[in-house]
């Protein structure tokens, strides 16, 4: 009940005086604030451990020294030091490790153009335009929702707004659109791939 | 049947630090003394 009860400031003042338990309350009650902080800046569970411990650390020693200040920001010091710590933390990682060609491995095996070749691009260029063509074929309300949809970007929420229609006739239109592509598309034996 | 498109709300376990992590902090407080003599400060961890 204490943890719910007794404000920071009053807290970290116990501690100073010798109470350890003061502190037990002070990690249990910021500690997936802090935690959580500093793992949304570092993404690894260990790293993240160590910097929590570091900042710990330095707030346990900054106390016993009685060199902290109390104004009543207990959670946004400590948030500071973590702060601190992870831009440390990178700046030891700031170099990057450096990769020479061998025999073994090369750079290129893991880097790759992913730019389309001119065949390539040719296939795709048909396929949009046989596409357009099965598009131009669909009854006008379902070639409208699924323009809106594909090519718009527009959300079913939008599209029901701007037809006047409700979402589920919306949503409704646009399967029956897809169903009816499938169709000619099976029919006509139409390849639509790269 | 109404289709529900709506996702369920994913409960999230807060991000909490090792248990091993804490009990470390909580000992090495225990452990730390500092004394102050004069403008200097010493720091004892008692083993």
């Amino acid at each position: 009940m204490a943890d719910i009860q007794l404000p920071d400031a009053l807290l970290v003042k116990k501690y100073v005086e010798g109470d350890e338990n003061a502190l037990t309350v002070l990690i249990n009650r910021h500690q997936s604030k802090i935690f959580g902080f500093i793992y949304s800046k570092i993404s690894d569970r260990d790293i993240s451990n160590d910097i929590f411990q570091d900042t710990f650390i330095k707030v346990i020693r900054t106390l016993k020294l009685k060199s902290y200040n109390e104004e009543g920001k207990f959670l946004p010091w400590v948030m500071r030091i973590a702060h601190n710590l992870i831009i440390d933390h990178y700046r030891k990682n700031k170099k990057m490790p450096m990769f020479r060609e061998t025999e073994e491995f090369s750079i290129f095996s893991i880097m790759s153009d992913d730019s389309l070749t001119i065949e390539n691009k040719i296939i795709r260029d048909q396929v949009e335009i046989d596409l357009k063509k099965l598009i131009e074929e669909l009854p006008a309300d379902q070639k409208e929702v699924l323009v809106m949809r594909m090519y718009q970007d527009m959300s079913f929420k939008e599209i029901s707004e701007v037809t006047g229609v409700s979402i589920n006739t919306a949503l409704g239109r646009m399967r029956y659109a897809l169903m009816n592509m499938r169709k000619v598309i099976d029919k006509h034996q139409i390849i639509l791939t790269n | 049947m109404a289709k529900i498109y709506s996702k369920k709300t994913l409960v999230i376990n807060p991000m909490k630090p090792k248990k091993e992590t804490i009990s470390f902090l909580l000992n090495y407080s225990k452990a730390l003394s500092v004394i102050k003599v004069n403008d200097k400060s010493f720091e004892i961890i008692a083993n």
